[in-house]
């Protein structure tokens, strides 16, 4: 089994590492989790949340503007 | 993470309010808050007749939703811009507001259409003249803000509304700050007042929320939006700034909100009251709005000159 997960922010795609926390995780893939909101499972999440292998975490962008 | 009132799993966790909340709390939360608000910045009352301008975004469509949920007697306004840009983008935005008003029987919607009214699309109307410097912004400004008044006084409402979140404040106090540009400081602020020369008041009782949380309001209450950005905004000054301040705001949760509410109580205290300036206004001879020109408005003379060019650009 797969030990990572997966976020997807538009039609990007990052596979990252299971077991850490999605802050930690979308840290890491040079994306702020001010600018974003995770979904999982059709469900808000918090970012402290420990991914698990095979979760697929929705990130919808909150910035607007012009 | 657990919510604070109910210890039932929290779907957000606000660090700069040291709150994490669930859904059903999250949504009266929102409630809560923008009643307070608006109470707390005299923005208007429930005998008052209230005009929101949406977009079809997450922050006006939530606003909408929560000023009715609040009991408010708002009306909508749409201006159909005409931006196509290959994907329909103002054709997507007013058939998302059409889709709210399914589930938000007692809403109302005015929808003026700008190339029908004014005779081009706000793209067109762009490459017509040399305001802006080739970025549609700044006549898209220029033309909304002039369509907003006039629907409102025409209507007779008390107060226009806008969905502003803290992060679009936040990003124009910051370059506002970043070039000095006092007069612009001198006046922002969560509500405007009526000029008493046709300018109606303006408030924006969504400028204390963090822009996550207004998107997070949308999304929990199942408010479909338009996740795309207006195409002509990419690269504009103000997302650049809001990337500043998020970074800003991960190192040190709070700082977003404590620079607005700063800058607001520095200008209560009339830190800005120097550069306000005191302008006469005077009836614009053609649309008969409010304007501190001689003759025509800014906005007459800008379509004014995207129609006498009508024949030599498309």
């Amino acid at each position: 089994m797969s030990l990572t997960a997966k976020l997807i922010l538009r039609d990007k795609e990052y596979e990252v590492r299971a077991g850490q926390t999605l802050r930690d995780a979308i840290q890491k893939c040079d994306l702020s989790p001010q600018a974003v909101l995770p979904v999982l499972d059709g469900q808000l999440i918090t970012d402290d949340q420990i991914l698990r292998p095979g979760d697929i975490v929705m990130l919808v962008s909150v910035i607007s503007g012009g | 993470m657990k919510c604070r009132k109910c210890k039932d799993k929290a779907v957000i966790n606000m660090r700069h309010h040291k709150l994490a909340l669930c859904k059903d709390h999250y949504l009266a939360w929102v409630l809560e808050q923008t009643e307070r608000f608006i109470c707390k910045y005299h923005m208007f009352t429930v005998n008052e007749k209230v005009l929101i301008a949406v977009s079809g975004g997450k922050d006006s469509l939530a606003l909408w939703d929560v000023l009715l949920s609040l009991g408010y007697q708002v009306d909508g306004i749409y201006i159909n811009l005409g931006i196509d840009a290959g994907i329909g983008y103002s054709e997507r935005s007013l058939s998302m507001i059409r889709k709210f008003m399914e589930t938000h029987g007692e809403a109302v919607l005015k929808v003026v259409d700008v190339p029908v009214t004014y005779g081009a699309s706000i793209t067109t109307a762009a490459s017509r003249t040399h305001r802006g410097k080739g970025r549609p912004c700044s006549v898209c400004g220029l033309t909304k803000r002039h369509i907003m008044n006039r629907i409102a006084e025409e209507g007779g409402y008390d107060v226009l509304v806008t969905g502003h979140n803290l992060d679009d404040e936040a990003a124009v106090l910051l370059g506002n700050t970043l070039t000095w540009q006092t007069g612009y400081l001198a006046r922002q602020a969560p509500v405007l007042p009526a000029s008493g020369a046709g300018l109606v008041r303006k408030a924006k009782p969504f400028c204390r929320f963090y822009e996550r949380e207004t998107a997070a309001y949308a999304l929990l209450a199942g408010i479909d939006y338009v996740y795309d950005e207006c195409p002509h905004a990419v690269g504009a000054k103000s997302i650049y700034y809001k990337e500043l301040l998020n970074t800003l705001e991960e190192e040190r949760p709070g700082a977003k909100l404590q620079f607005y509410l700063n800058f607001l109580r520095a200008r209560d205290e009339g830190a800005f009251r120097v550069f306000e300036e005191q302008v006469e206004l005077n009836k614009c001879s053609q649309c008969g709005q409010p304007t501190s020109l001689v003759g025509l408005c800014t906005f007459c003379r800008t379509w004014q000159q995207v129609n006498s060019q009508s024949g030599n650009t498309q």
